[in-house]
């Protein structure tokens, strides 16, 4: 049974899948050999998740799905690998909000925390480090386009004042759009 | 309250490219710095746990943000508006164009969103260091997290653990010192 295979495939791709997205893809990739699927085909798919919107692992269990059981085989692999973060999550999440009203201001809750901050800061760090490569720096344009997104970005925080017009240009959604103008006047 | 978690969320999984890590700046934006759902230490405290636990970040942040908004209905809006726009773009990718990739003018747009969607995740960082009141040794903890992920390739979730339990043993010695 084609669509059990795939629950169950997905399930566990969801459940033993530690560090977001491109950490499952090679777990995804490992369980795809099963159906059938060729490396070639494999990495076009992750290719189309990381260049489409949204998480990379929804993309790719979406279209793995689709490739190997049509409509509902793309349903079935999605929610599969949703299945697990929505139990243990919540899990997690229920967990914290009791520890957090039972322990506020307690010194090992309160610090815990607060050194999780810092952590968590370095983790985000880490992602951007690893993303800056040649794959996505290929000339010193993309440096330029670089510079100009962090500066507007940073801006609001700069000039610390909410005024409508840093909160519009400093918008990500607005910056990305501006960027992908960018690159087809200048790359195409 | 699940239209408004949908909503927030369809927006937000609709404009990010990247995955996770991309949809952060983004979700700061709407539930931090605009619908004021979340103070900025919670923000933080919601990626540790988002991170920590197995499955999608994004996916895991939906929950997380749905539990505390609005409960169960809140997580079935946020994870669906998180999953919606991804699963209808690319189920439309693989049934209409196969060959999408090899035209010249989607490529040159991703050309200039790529090193835009790195801006977006690095430049952040200095405000909620700021938030998360850094100092010159603390500092070092974010700084030492991120060299190990990005040189030694640590699995974050170890990184989340190992911060969980080096805190408790040092809390508890000074705690124990007082008494």
């Amino acid at each position: 049974m084609i669509y059990l295979a795939l629950f169950l495939s997905f399930f566990k791709i969801g459940l033993f899948g530690f560090g977001g997205g491109l950490a499952i893809l090679s777990l995804i990739q490992m369980e795809v050999a099963q159906f059938g699927m060729s490396q070639q085909e494999f990495v076009d798919i992750v290719a189309v998740s990381q260049v489409t919107p949204g998480p990379i692992g929804i993309n790719c269990a979406t279209y793995v799905g689709y490739t190997i059981g049509g409509l509902a085989g793309s349903l079935i692999a999605t929610f599969a690998i949703i299945l697990p973060s929505l139990i243990i999550m919540l899990s997690i999440c229920k967990a914290y909000f009791w520890l957090n009203k039972r322990f506020k201001g307690n010194s090992y809750f309160e610090q815990t925390l607060r050194m999780l901050r810092f952590t968590v800061i370095g983790l985000i760090a880490a992602a951007a480090l690893l993303l800056i490569k040649p794959t996505n720096f290929i000339d010193s344009t993309s440096w330029i386009i670089f510079t100009l997104v962090a500066f507007f970005t940073v801006l609001p925080s700069i000039t610390n004042h909410q005024s409508p017009i840093t909160n519009i240009i400093s918008h990500p959604i607005l910056l990305i759009i501006l960027s992908g103008i960018a690159g087809y006047l200048i790359y195409a | 309250m699940f239209l408004q978690l949908f909503w927030t969320y369809l927006k937000i999984g609709t404009f990010t490219l990247g995955g996770g890590y991309a949809m952060l700046p983004l979700i700061q934006r709407e539930v931090v710095d605009r619908k004021r759902w979340l103070d900025e230490e919670e923000f933080l405290n919601m990626i540790a746990l988002a991170q920590t636990a197995p499955g999608l970040i994004a996916v895991n942040s939906a929950i997380f943000i749905g539990w505390r908004i609005g409960g169960w209905r809140g997580v079935c809006g946020a994870v669906l508006g998180a999953v919606l726009p991804s699963f209808l773009i690319i189920l439309a990718i693989a049934m209409v164009f196969s060959d999408w990739k090899e035209q010249p003018a989607v490529e040159a747009v991703f050309k200039g969103i790529r090193p835009a969607v790195v801006a977006l995740i690095a430049a952040p960082l200095f405000k909620m260091a700021k938030s998360a009141k850094i100092g010159w040794t603390t500092a070092l903890i974010p700084i030492a997290a991120a060299l190990l992920i990005w040189l030694l390739h640590i699995n974050p979730a170890w990184l989340i653990f190992a911060t969980i339990i080096i805190t408790l043993l040092v809390v508890d010695r000074i705690e124990r010192r007082r008494k």
